[in-house]
């Protein structure tokens, strides 16, 4: 069979393709990382590939608001090719920085703004799938981290009533494992109605705050010390991956 | 044309209450009935109105965001307005991004003198008189980098808009290359070293740091040329050999050792252990060892101290992303794969006011001001970068309060061969091209390297402080690391930090015996540089390469295509000369052997101080548990996990253990990353510091920091057979004779204990001024200098990540140890026994929690693996050795049915204390079986983390 081909963006301060493209590839794809500019030279094209993948990053450091230049760059340039990849049966994922920029491309509705806290924040937190988007296929609830500033989703109320409605809402911060854990607010940034990732109306553009591609090993979770004294004493052996990979699997798994 | 676009929340703005809040603590408490926040760009373009228009459009996200244009932004009350720009010339990211978005949109460059200045204004609401107003901008901004304008509404209604000035660097006069004449009095030449060179009208343009001896060598060396320096020359010259460059307390001969503490002490320990894993030492702008088989792990540990005393921001993101480079800058260039930090300062309430003049016109930053920048710094600095900060620490001392200390480090992954080259070999060859990469050159940050040199007082220049622009960083950095390193397209790379474009290409034209540089080819922020101000300018984010010329045009084509300015300065050669022109002229022109060899060595003397007995804290018999509470609240053991949690540490994937351990989240002082995806091998990082002891002596305090920084590496999982250790010295007034005996003692206990442990020393740094001269409220003059201060980090190679512990305990039932012996007698053999028996405890899988036992002794120790467990002890000791400090021993917890194979490894250094308990109470009884401490456990974690919990 062959693999499904992924591009994952980078450049202009992005800084988590290497562990999206990793994630990919452990999930079975091929993944190649490309700079934003080597599609508007037009030495690769998004057409050649099925998933896009925009990673987590700083791209331009933030300024000007979250995500909004790397947009900027992409609408002037990149529209056309990208609504011809939107309009084919493929998949695009935005993780974190990702989200941001899809959001201010208006490929996904809403927009991502400060933390309650209005301060960056790095920690694990626990997430219930709402809707049936191919990306979150097979899973029920899982924990990843989150590391963002800028990561309070909001939506004026009416269209807030339209995104559930069109069932978008993707996942939602909940008490889980973490919670138990660590007993911090269960929701980070304090965004409306605890979301932390929308599909579109397909569900198959998805963007998320929290970060799978650091999820990839089961030494990434911050509790794994402990966990690994219940398996060890259970006689059992440590799992080798962590709960983000999943949602790669599905990614790729969608043109298998 | 100036347009000003201001943008405005449309929703609630988190950011105007969390500063509310902020103000509410300076004492306005209910003062304040609103604030609103606009983010503000001065546009200078020639872009009409409908551009403009666009413009502001793009600029604005219209779910969140409005925009207005040359009008007042917002149209609720307001009772006046601060806002607040930066000065002329200071680093502005947030304009640049917009001028980039700008140009891409029009798809036009701006022209020069077009740009685009960005700045911030806040609203208020509420009857604040004018000095509340004064705390507030005094709380906003910092006069050396920030301008500053308040506005009452009345003013505003009247113009109806908001300030259209921008902050334009307006150099006109004309660039100049200046004769310095040497053949003057001795007096004069001592203070042109001290003040610098005369710019007329009786002015000086700042420290060379050059002392008589230095200069009368200079002075020689141009006689025998038969002419003067130029400006140029000379400014060059000052910075290749200032303290900061050169390390000369450290490599010049003190007392008996002529040879400098340097090479007997530090590099001389390295040789004489000799450890196969060592691959470059001290050579290299990082130190390495080998990580396996293909790569390599480097390692550097900076500071940034002066610079984050004036401005403690800007100080500290150019410290982490300076320190960012000299990974880069290894070898063929490394890949950065983790921060860590250390900050010393003095208490952030402490409220006493010091002025930097006599006439007390400019005042020193609060000590929380202080504190809140340079976590700030740090924080957007590693961030932005992508490189995950796992580790670090705060201590606290009354004494950094002049001069707070900022540590920041960063560890590399490197192949070992790349495209067959060794990677670690760095050559160029003549004719190759100097390539300058990055940012532009501006007048910031000159004199960051002789100034770094010299105590704090008002004379510093405050363009000696930078910002840093990590983004221009990260485009160069992925461009370099991940494209051009792997396609061959350069000889050799290195920083380009302190000294700038001189010391860089000074140091690089080593390898091929000369260069010759055009300084009209450098690419400026703006005109009217002076050579000499182009030639030693600190502006940041530059590298420089040799770059074959066959493989420039390739080289070029690729930094272009990643939005990155290169540009060829210059060619190296083989003419044993420095050689720089400017428009034309030669402004520079001196042998090579002189420019690094041709400073005159100093002879230092140092004299005796007396150590002082050393006070245990095991006094106290009664009353233990409010004692414990106590200690929890010390600043130096409360918890900071309000800077771990806002310092990514998952970025990358890399992250194995978190920086706070445990449910109950404590700071841990070692960590472990996994650098390969691919690989269970994994890296272990910990520090020791105890600046505390260096009161009692030096050679103590050494010993015990390098111990602790060990301990607290095998305490995780590190192999002690496996560990390299940096050293970052940072004294006080580096001249004192006593300091200079201090010096010699901590560093030769630093020989002693490496080669008894058989760690090397694989890199290191020096800030041998960290004092502050200036005056208190009553105008008296104070001095106050950091106490002697050693950091020690290590770092670790181990063959699997999991393997590793954590500091909490896990299980009820589970059984605890002391490992270690409870006196003051350090014996290296001894605990390099233990710690090697703890290697293989934790190999074996015996162990499940460990804890090195420092600040505050066992009884802390127990506490934080309880609190950080959520979880009881019940365990019997005496009482004695509750709280005594000596050196490291180790907390460890076990599965009861690992006893007999556990206890079997250790011989008469463990002593059996109790057992972990469900209950959740922090039980101690003596020896008597009294409890002595009955504390439960939630109450232990509440008062943990009282002391910072405001921030």
């Amino acid at each position: 069979m062959i693999k499904p081909k992924i591009i994952v963006l980078s450049g202009y301060g992005l800084n988590c393709e290497e562990e999206t493209a990793y994630g990919f590839q452990l999930a079975g794809g091929d993944a190649e990382i490309v700079h934003i500019n080597d599609i508007i030279d037009k030495i690769k094209k998004l057409d050649d590939y099925q998933i896009l993948g925009i990673p987590g990053g700083f791209a331009f450091g933030d300024h000007t608001g979250s995500g909004k230049a790397y947009a900027n760059k992409i609408k002037n340039h990149l529209t056309d090719q990208l609504n011809s990849f939107i309009e084919s049966d493929k998949l695009v994922i935005g993780i974190c920085n990702g989200f941001q920029i899809l959001t201010n491309c208006g490929l996904l509705p809403g927009a991502l703004t400060f933390n309650e806290s209005a301060r960056y924040i790095n920690r694990w937190i626990d997430l219930k799938v709402v809707n049936k988007s191919p990306w979150l296929k097979k899973i029920k609830n899982l924990s990843l981290p989150v590391a963002h500033g800028e990561g309070k989703y909001y939506l004026p109320d009416k269209e807030l009533s339209d995104l559930k409605k069109n069932n978008q809402v993707a996942v939602k911060y909940i008490k889980g494992e973490m919670y138990k854990e660590y007993g911090l607010a269960y929701n980070p940034n304090g965004a409306l109605s605890d979301i932390a990732g929308i599909t579109d109306k397909t569900g198959r553009i998805f963007g998320l705050m929290p970060h799978p591609d650091r999820a990839l090993f089961f030494t990434q979770l911050p509790h794994w010390t402990r966990l690994k004294e219940r398996y060890l004493r259970n006689g059992k052996d440590l799992p080798e991956h962590g709960p983000g990979l999943q949602i790669f699997k599905n990614g790729v798994d969608y043109f298998k | 044309m100036i347009n000003r676009i201001d943008i405005t929340y449309k929703i609630k703005d988190t950011r105007a209450d969390i500063k509310k809040k902020y103000f509410e603590i300076l004492g306005l408490k209910g003062k304040i009935k609103q604030i609103t926040i606009v983010d503000s760009y001065l546009v200078d373009s020639i872009l009409n109105n409908e551009q403009i228009e666009k413009a502001a459009n793009i600029l604005t996200n219209p779910i969140l965001e409005k925009n207005s244009i040359n009008s007042l932004p917002i149209d609720s009350d307001f009772d006046f307005c601060i806002e607040i720009g930066l000065l002329p010339g200071v680093t502005d990211n947030v304009g640049a991004t917009a001028k980039e978005t700008l140009e891409d949109f029009f798809q036009r460059p701006f022209l020069s003198g077009e740009n685009i200045y960005s700045s911030q204004v806040l609203f208020f609401s509420g009857k604040l008189t004018a000095e509340d107003i004064n705390k507030i901008t005094d709380s906003l901004y910092n006069p050396l980098i920030q301008r500053v304008v308040v506005k009452s509404a009345e003013d505003i209604k009247k113009d109806r808009c908001l300030s259209r000035m921008v902050p334009k660097v307006a150099i006109v006069k004309k660039t100049l290359v200046k004769e310095v004449y040497l053949e003057v009095t001795k007096k004069e030449l001592e203070r042109i070293g001290k003040e610098g060179i005369e710019e007329g009208d009786n002015k000086r343009r700042g420290p060379l740091s050059l002392d008589l001896k230095e200069m009368l060598a200079i002075r020689d060396y141009f006689r025998k040329l038969k002419r003067n320096p130029t400006d140029v020359e000379l400014e060059s010259i000052a910075q290749t050999w200032s303290e900061h460059c050169q390390h000369t307390i450290f490599n010049d001969p003190l007392d008996e050792i002529k040879e400098g503490i340097f090479k007997k002490y530090i590099k001389g320990a390295t040789l004489k252990i000799n450890k196969p894993f060592c691959a470059s030492v001290f050579v290299d702008n990082s130190g390495a060892i080998e990580f396996d088989e293909n790569y390599l792990i480097t390692h550097k540990v900076e500071t940034h101290n002066s610079p984050s005393a004036l401005d403690p921001f800007g100080g500290a993101i150019t410290g982490i992303v300076g320190v960012n480079r000299d990974t880069l800058g290894f070898g063929l260039g490394a890949k950065p794969i983790a921060n860590v930090y250390g900050f010393c300062f003095a208490d952030p309430t402490d409220q006493t006011i010091y002025y930097r003049n006599k006439n007390k016109t400019e005042k020193l930053l609060p000590a929380k001001r202080i504190l809140e920048g340079v976590v700030e710094g740090v924080n957007v600095g590693g961030n932005s970068s992508g490189i995950p900060t796992p580790l670090g620490f705060v201590y606290f001392d009354e004494r950094y309060r002049g001069k707070p200390l900022v540590f920041v480090g960063t560890v590399g992954l490197i192949p070992k061969k790349i495209n067959q080259r060794n990677s670690i070999e760095k050559k160029a060859l003549p004719g190759d091209y100097i390539v300058m990469v990055g940012g532009r050159v501006g007048i910031d940050g000159i004199h960051g390297a002789t100034f770094s040199s010299e105590e704090l007082n008002v004379k510093s220049q405050s363009s000696s402080v930078q910002i840093g622009d990590p983004i221009t960083q990260k485009k160069l950095s992925d461009a370099i690391i991940k494209e051009a390193r792997d396609k061959n397209l350069y000889h050799a790379i290195t920083d380009n930090g302190a000294g700038g474009l001189s010391s860089s290409v000074g140091e690089m034209a080593k390898l091929t015996g000369g260069c010759h540089v055009y300084l009209d080819k450098v690419p400026l922020k703006y005109h009217g540089l002076h050579a000499w101000q182009i030639w030693v300018s600190e502006s940041q984010e530059r590298m420089t390469l040799a770059i074959p010329q066959g493989k420039w045009l390739t080289f070029n084509s690729l930094m272009k295509r990643r939005g990155v300015e290169a540009t060829v300065i210059g060619e190296f050669t083989n003419s044993g000369k420095c050689i720089v022109e400017h428009n034309g002229q030669r402004v520079m022109d001196i042998d090579m052997n002189f420019f690094h060899n041709g400073r005159p060595k100093k002879k230092q003397k140092s004299v005796k101080i007396k150590s002082k007995v050393k006070s245990q804290r095991s006094k106290v018999s009664s009353g233990l548990t409010s004692v414990l509470e106590q200690m929890l609240m010390r600043l130096n053991i409360t918890s900071y996990e309000f800077i771990s949690q806002q310092f990514d540490h998952t970025v990358q994937s890399n992250a194995v253990l978190p920086p706070l351990h445990g449910k109950g989240r404590v700071n841990a002082s070692a960590t472990v990353i996994k650098p390969l995806y691919d690989s269970q091998k994994g890296v272990v990082l910990s520090y020791g510091i105890n600046p505390e002891l260096s009161d009692i002596d030096t050679y103590y305090m050494a010993t015990y920091t390098i111990d602790s920084a060990i301990a607290s590496a095998v305490a995780v999982g590190a192999n002690p057979d496996y560990l390299a250790i940096l050293d970052n010295f940072c004294w006080s007034s580096g001249d004192d004779p006593n300091r200079l005996y201090q010096l010699k003692q901590a560093a030769r206990a630093c020989y002693d204990v490496a080669i008894a442990f058989g760690t090397p020393f694989i890199s290191g740094k020096d800030s041998m001024f960290n004092d502050f001269n200036g005056f208190d409220k009553t105008g008296k003059p104070v001095k106050i200098s950091v106490p002697p201060t050693l950091l020690i980090s290590t770092i670790g190679v181990i063959d699997d990540v999991r393997k590793t512990v954590t500091i909490d305990f896990k299980n009820p039932g589970d059984l605890v140890y002391l490992l270690g012996e409870n006196h003051d007698n350090f014996d290296p053999v001894k605990q390099l026994a233990l710690y090697r028996s703890v290697f293989t405890a934790i190999q074996n899988n015996y162990v499940v929690s460990a804890i090195n036992i420092h600040r505050g002794g066992l009884a802390i120790a127990v506490c934080k693996s309880a609190i950080a467990g959520i979880l009881g002890i019940d365990i019997k000791v005496d009482k004695k050795i509750l709280m005594s400090e000596f050196p490291s021993r180790i907390l460890i917890s076990i599965a009861p049915e690992k006893k007999e194979a556990f206890e079997n490894l250790f011989s008469n250094n463990i002593l059996s204390l109790g057992r972990v308990t469900e209950n959740q109470i922090i039980k101690i009884r003596d020896l008597s079986d009294k409890t002595v401490v009955n504390l439960k456990t939630d109450k232990a974690l509440k008062t943990y983390k009282s002391s910072l919990k405001d921030y």
